[in-house]
């Protein structure tokens, strides 16, 4: 049963290792989401699982968030917002996707060394986990940089955050989770959907963070 | 016991039912006022706190270390405050606000406080880094009020880069708690910082270090430490001037103190890297880096915002080298900082509201034309400069001295930062005080009264230190190891 346990946690935290250079690679906005989307119920699962496991009831709380907000609202509502502001569906990056992708695998490696090294006294549950985690969350930096459109963007900060909440399930027995899930998905949703993504195509008729450069920070 | 948990209670409580009845507030007039009253309020509550510290608690506690900051952030609140509440008037009276907008504004404004009490009293790392989370949501929002295409950058910048680090210091705080859980055991102690700080030395200190790694950047965003500053000057320079002024007085503390305390669980445990040398090079790469850059900048908001960091750099250099003396002048620092870097916000708010520019090479000639904004701006940029007799150079010399005690080579870079800055500070000062007058496009009617009473505490702190606040400031030093 805990071989299985263990496999069963560290299948559905690979998981979203995976998705995340899914979308590294996606370049329509909708498939974007969609990805995201899937990764969300992902997360879901993964954290319902370690609920089970830990017997920690309160963490099917964060599991529902993830699946309701983060699975279903967020990626519906970002259509939406897609459509109605005519935002170009083409992801625009950076760098292009190969590098992009190298440096992935770069960066999910470095996390492996990291974590497995210094976390040899943690539960084996634990240790794996929160290498994933921290996998997930340097891809999701790694699209926040390589992206130019602010929705792009906000989607690499989700999927970032997605590696957080993992960490935060994983760390067995851990208070204030579920606090910190709330705090994290409602604020900064919120705010980026509702002010942000608003605002910058009132101003900017784009919301293709490039078009922000004319400003250079200095008047003058 | 329920007497002893008033002052905290009261400090968090008091700006929490302010923001809530200031959102249903229609008139701004008297909106300012319950602004000043409830900040007033607060300090007095955070006075009380001086005098009667509760027993930690699973979420609060008031040592110290903390008092320093809650009572800091409680004065620079109120000072700020009287000075919003003549400053919007004018933006109001130019149409850059909406009426609106301000019930949003002084809303957010005590929302600010509040957090920034919240994440001082926490005693619970994760709770810590929620109220961090919800300071940097607010002054996002802040920010972008102006709601120009400048303004709105700004705010996108700061807030993708905002979260970034609050997601690295988050991964460091859950790190801490899987060192934290083979200890402690698990459950709610093993976020809990006074039980954390007495068990920490049998922590698995490679954990610890990949944590503190993470914490630091995390945090060390928030602090404005370069490489990761970038944020930092967008965001003062397009909010409104008060926002600035809370910005660079306060914010940047409250993200140092969380660095501190996790600091201090780091030297508490001996297998554990030393913390200090990763914060002197942030420290002195922020110093010299913002001493350069304060040479080419052109917007005077800016130019303070790059003279924020260069402090910031200074005062994370203290912390970083650690020991009595040199914690004692990081403390005394960081306390001068705030307030004479709050005041010269005042003078410059005023001063962009009188010329209708943040240029500066259309700001000219104000000891002429507006002598006490002129000479205000004067000592205060004197004063920040770190040129005596004022406060800043006391903390300034105390540092350098202890450091050319105890690390000769490091005082070099330390110093030739520190005239670097000054260079640029004084040369740019010439212009905007002495040089040709230029055409106002408004009549002045600024509140100095902020303004001065920093100055003045900072010129008071510059001669004469009372006893009781060296013995204290000494004291909390030695915690801080």
């Amino acid at each position: 049963m805990n071989g299985f346990a263990l496999d069963l946690a560290h299948l559905l935290a690979g998981a979203l290792v995976l998705l995340s250079f899914m979308m590294l690679y996606q370049d329509r906005l909708y498939a974007l989401l969609n990805v995201f989307a899937l990764q969300a119920v992902a997360l879901s699962l993964s954290v319902a699982w370690q609920a089970w496991i830990q017997g920690a009831p309160h963490l099917f709380i964060t599991a529902a968030i993830a699946l309701v907000f983060k699975a279903i609202i967020i990626p519906v509502s970002l259509h939406r917002i897609v459509a109605r502001l005519g935002v170009h569906r083409e992801v625009e990056t950076v760098v292009s996707m190969g590098p992009t992708m190298l440096f992935g695998i770069g960066l999910v490696a470095l996390s492996m060394v990291v974590m497995l090294r210094v976390t040899t006294a943690a539960d084996p549950l634990a240790r794996e986990d929160i290498a994933f985690a921290l996998s997930v969350l340097l891809l999701g930096l790694l699209m926040m940089i390589t992206r130019r459109n602010a929705v792009s963007q906000v989607v690499g900060f989700m999927s970032l955050e997605n590696g957080l909440i993992l960490a935060a399930a994983g760390a067995k027995g851990m208070p204030l989770v579920v606090e910190i899930s709330v705090a994290f998905s409602v604020l900064v949703a919120l705010i980026v959907i509702g002010v942000f993504l608003f605002r910058i195509r009132e101003r900017f008729d784009t919301v293709d963070v490039g078009a922000l450069d004319r400003f250079r920070g200095e008047r003058g | 016991m329920s007497a002893l948990d008033n002052g905290v209670v009261l400090i968090l409580a008091l700006p929490a039912a302010t923001a809530a009845l200031l959102a249903l507030t229609p008139d701004y007039r008297l909106s300012a006022r319950l602004n000043v009253l409830s900040c007033l309020l607060t300090l007095l509550a955070a006075l009380t706190l001086l005098f009667e510290k509760p027993a930690p608690g699973p979420y609060f506690n008031v040592d110290d270390l903390n008092i320093v900051f809650i009572v800091l952030t409680a004065f620079v609140g109120l000072t700020t405050s009287i000075f919003s509440a003549s400053y919007i008037a004018h933006e109001l009276e130019i149409g850059r606000f909406a009426p609106i907008h301000l019930r949003f504004y002084h809303a957010m404004y005590q929302a600010l406080l509040f957090s920034m009490n919240l994440a001082l009293v926490a005693n619970n790392i994760g709770l810590m880094w929620v109220a961090i989370e919800m300071a940097t949501l607010t002054t996002v929002l802040m920010v972008g009020l102006y709601r120009t295409r400048e303004a709105l950058e700004a705010a996108w910048k700061y807030f993708i880069l905002g979260s970034v680090g609050i997601a690295f210091a988050l991964f460091g705080t859950i790190l801490v708690y899987m060192a934290a859980r083979p200890v402690v055991g698990e459950g709610f102690d093993g976020m809990v910082w006074t039980v954390l700080i007495k068990r920490v030395s049998a922590f698995d200190p490679a954990l610890l270090n990949v944590a503190f790694v993470f914490l630091l950047l995390g945090y060390g965003t928030k602090v404005g430490l370069a490489p990761l500053h970038a944020w930092l000057p967008d965001a003062h320079a397009e909010g409104p001037t008060p926002i600035s002024a809370v910005l660079s007085g306060l914010l940047l503390n409250v993200a140092l103190y969380a660095v501190l305390r996790f600091k201090m669980l780091l030297a508490a445990n001996a297998g554990a890297l030393a913390p200090g040398p990763l914060m002197v090079t942030m420290g002195l790469g922020s110093l010299i880096f913002a001493g350069f850059m304060l040479y080419r900048r052109r917007d005077i908001k800016r130019m303070f915002a790059y003279s924020s960091i260069e402090h910031m750099g200074i005062i994370a250099f203290a912390f970083g080298m650690g020991g009595p003396l040199a914690n004692f002048a990081g403390l005394l620092h960081m306390t001068m900082h705030s307030l004479t870097k709050s005041a010269i916000f005042f003078a410059v708010g005023h001063i962009a509201q009188v010329k209708g520019t943040q240029r500066i090479a259309d700001i000219g000639g104000l000891t002429v034309t507006h002598p006490a904004l002129g000479w205000g701006l004067v000592v205060g940029v004197i004063a920040i400069a770190g040129m005596p007799p004022l406060g800043v150079f006391t903390s300034e010399f105390l540092v350098v001295s202890s450091t050319f005690a105890r690390q000769p080579l490091l005082a070099l870079p330390l110093v030739a930062g520190l005239l670097i800055a000054l260079g640029a500070l004084v040369l740019r000062l010439q212009g905007l005080a002495f040089g040709a007058p230029t055409a106002d496009s408004a009549p002045s009617q600024a509140s100095y009264a902020p303004m001065f009473t920093h100055l003045a505490l900072v010129l008071v702190a510059g001669i004469y230190l009372p006893p009781p606040l060296v013995a204290w400031f000494q004291h909390v030093a030695g915690l801080l190891g």
